[in-house]
């Protein structure tokens, strides 16, 4: 079982390590701004490991027909994204502008890669 | 438009101007669909006209702004209902206790005021969750360690006001417990500090919690009479190192003495982490990893013989059931116990609980988990249970999510949680009360209530005393949810005729569940009322928050 886990976390962390590289070398400071408010808001339950609620659900959802961690989707319109955070579904809260301002949507919309 | 009840449109708006002034435009909130995150998310009156709902938000930055909002609220008598983090699902969330109230809402105040590694303390603002005191701690290289509710985004002050529990040692599990100092905003705008807090240049608020004359603190917990602006909260020295032992006993009876050493070795400090329970033989755990693995696993599979007569048994016995689990080496019982502090302290508090255990159960079995000193190692490795290590997550959430042991969508859950006494006693006799109500009671038949059935183990988060919590999903089917909330308040009546009450609850039932504590003709109820009333005339703050209604409401309620 721990080797297992060992293997998984070795991949997460690698691939990780290959995103935060693109990032760096390619991204903007917005979309560096986006990603830090997705690891704050949505990674936490939407993030590409195990036991994540949010990727486990949408895992159920798609069935492999879409990815089900999010920051893999790229059909995601900014409208899609903007209903979703403001209005939740089945366990996901609802966020309100305290705490994800419309700035930082903005923000998460561009890094989501919506489309517009 | 919505208003707030008793309020005139001209005063309403003549308020909301000038919240406008003093927080800017952009922070005060009266279009619906900025005011949708400020219902419950997991209202069990949801899709209902009763669901509750503000009439508008105001999001104050700092403590003179709050001063400043209630003084207008009480000019023109404007009810203010307060959220920390608002993250309180299951609870209530971000909605108000009165519909048409103005969310208060303290979430941009999020200042972490200090940490103090030394004296293993910190002051937070309400806004401050367990991922931000988490993070500041982490990222300064402090070693400290912060008792964690299940959510990780749960405010550290908000949650500790509304009697929430963790899961690290257990004198700081109870995280009102482990508060020291208040700053909190009265309903005629004054602030006031508790403790130490309240002499001028005192430099030890977050350390001495008494100060001189009446602790009035706890008056602010569960309660409307002010508005809490600051806290301290101890935290716990990082330990060298931490460590998971599992008890296990054959016989059904050994309940007794398992419980007996669970008891011992929390009260004697032997194991201070949280004692969970388990049964093996009857497929259950109140292991809280354990509890979340259902939803993403399924429950554990077992041989159709071994489930058949788990169904038979009664109270969570049967003969026949009890041969099974001694012939196939299956444990009745085990107890999860958690050890925090040096290695060698650690291996020896191991043996000493193994003594006592061989002295006192026949048969009994031991497994220990590795001593390990990495928090965050053993948090992403599954190896010890986040929350058990004071790493904050978002596992808990797995239960109710839509995954492979859980297919069925839900919109959320509540908790029963009436404290029972802690013996095998009050674990049989609550078992045995609920399931004999479960069985005849047509208002809990069909219900989905978690944790029921087979047997319920309780909780044990708090000392002294265990919780018996059984959860209701939250459902799209109305009907089904005023079932579930029919069921809720049927089991709190059965309960308190055996001396149970809830140690916290959703709104919908603070009323009922606070009418329950009833001694000497709701003696209690009555003198937070003369309180209401003396600090909050106009009853401006939360009306009806765990029951306590302003004057003018107390008939109506609601």
């Amino acid at each position: 079982m721990s080797a297992v886990n060992s293997k998984s976390l070795l991949i997460f962390f690698l691939s990780t390590l290959v995103s935060f590289v693109s990032i760096s070398a390619n991204s903007s400071s917005e979309e560096q701004e986006g990603k830090k408010v997705f690891d704050k808001w949505c990674g936490i339950c939407h993030g590409k490991r195990e036991r994540m609620p949010g990727t486990a659900s949408l895992a159920i959802k798609y069935d492999g027909n879409l990815p089900a961690a999010l920051e893999e989707r790229t059909d995601m319109s900014a409208e899609f994204i903007r209903y979703y955070v403001r209005n939740g579904v089945m366990i996901m809260p609802a966020f309100r502008a305290t705490e994800i301002s419309n700035a930082e949507l903005d923000l998460l919309v561009d890094y989501l890669k919506a489309k517009k | 438009m919505k208003m707030p009840v008793n309020v005139s449109q001209t005063d309403f708006i003549a308020a909301l101007d000038s919240f406008a002034l003093i927080v800017g435009k952009e922070w005060v909130f009266t279009k619906d669909e900025d005011l949708f995150p400020y219902r419950d998310a997991y209202s069990p009156l949801r899709a209902t006209f009763e669901d509750r709902s503000p009439s508008a938000a105001v999001a104050p930055a700092s403590v003179d702004e709050v001063q400043s909002i209630v003084r207008v609220a009480n000019k023109y008598e404007i009810p203010l209902y307060t959220i920390s983090t608002g993250k309180n699902l299951g609870y209530g969330g971000a909605a108000p206790n009165q519909s048409g109230s103005v969310v208060l809402d303290l979430k941009r105040m999020n200042k972490i005021i200090e940490v103090n590694e030394s004296n293993a303390y910190a002051i937070v603002e309400p806004g401050v969750s367990y991922f931000d005191l988490y993070n500041y701690i982490q990222e300064r290289g402090l070693k400290l360690w912060l008792d964690v509710a299940d959510p990780g985004w749960g405010s550290v002050m908000g949650n500790a006001l509304d009697h929430g529990v963790g899961h690290t040692a257990s004198r700081f599990r109870n995280h009102f417990d482990s508060h020291c100092g208040l700053e909190v905003v009265l309903p005629n705008g004054e602030a006031v500090r508790t403790g130490m807090g309240a002499m001028p240049g005192s430099k030890t608020w977050a350390q001495f919690k008494m100060g001189m004359g009446p602790v009035l603190d706890g008056i602010f917990s569960q309660s409307n009479f002010g508005v809490v602006t600051k806290m301290g909260i101890w935290l716990m020295p990082q330990p060298e190192a931490f460590m998971q032992g599992v008890v296990t006993a054959p016989l059904y009876d050994d309940l007794h003495e398992i419980v007996e050493l669970l008891k011992y070795a929390e009260n004697s400090g032997l194991a201070p982490g949280a004692p969970e329970l388990g049964s093996p033989l009857l497929g259950i755990s109140n292991y809280v990893k354990h509890l979340v693995d259902a939803f993403y696993e399924g429950p554990p599979q077992l041989r159709k013989e071994h489930v058949d007569l788990i169904a038979k048994a009664s109270v969570g016995y049967s003969a026949d059931l009890q041969r099974y689990g001694l012939n196939n080496k299956i444990p009745y019982w085990n107890l999860h116990l958690k050890f925090y502090g040096p290695k060698k302290v650690i291996q020896a508090q191991w043996e000493a609980i193994q003594d006592l255990a061989l002295n006192k159960i026949k048969g009994v079995g031991f497994k220990s988990g590795p001593i390990q000193t990495d928090p965050k190692k053993a948090a992403d490795e599954w190896t010890f249970y986040p929350q058990d290590a004071g790493v904050p997550n978002m596992d808990f959430f797995g239960m109710g999510t839509r995954a492979g042991g859980n297919p069925h969508p839900m919109r959320g859950h509540m908790w029963f949680s009436p404290v029972i006494p802690q013996s095998a006693e009050g674990i049989l006799e609550a078992n045995s009360v609920f399931e004999k109500a479960h069985r005849n009671m047509s208002a809990l038949q069909d219900i989905p209530i978690w944790n029921l059935r087979p047997f319920a183990l309780p909780a044990p988060f708090f000392e002294r005393t265990f919780l018996f919590i059984l959860g209701f999903p939250i459902t799209d089917d109305v009907a089904m949810n005023k079932a579930s909330i029919k069921a809720y308040r049927t089991l709190l009546d059965i309960a308190a005729e055996h001396g149970w009450g809830e140690y916290r609850c959703h709104p919908e039932f603070q009323d009922q569940a606070v009418g329950l504590y009833s001694h000497n003709n709701n003696s209690l109820l009555r003198l937070s009322e003369t309180i209401k009333d003396a600090v909050d005339p106009k009853g401006i703050l939360s009306p009806g928050r765990y029951g306590i209604w302003p004057k003018h409401l107390r008939g109506d309620k609601k």
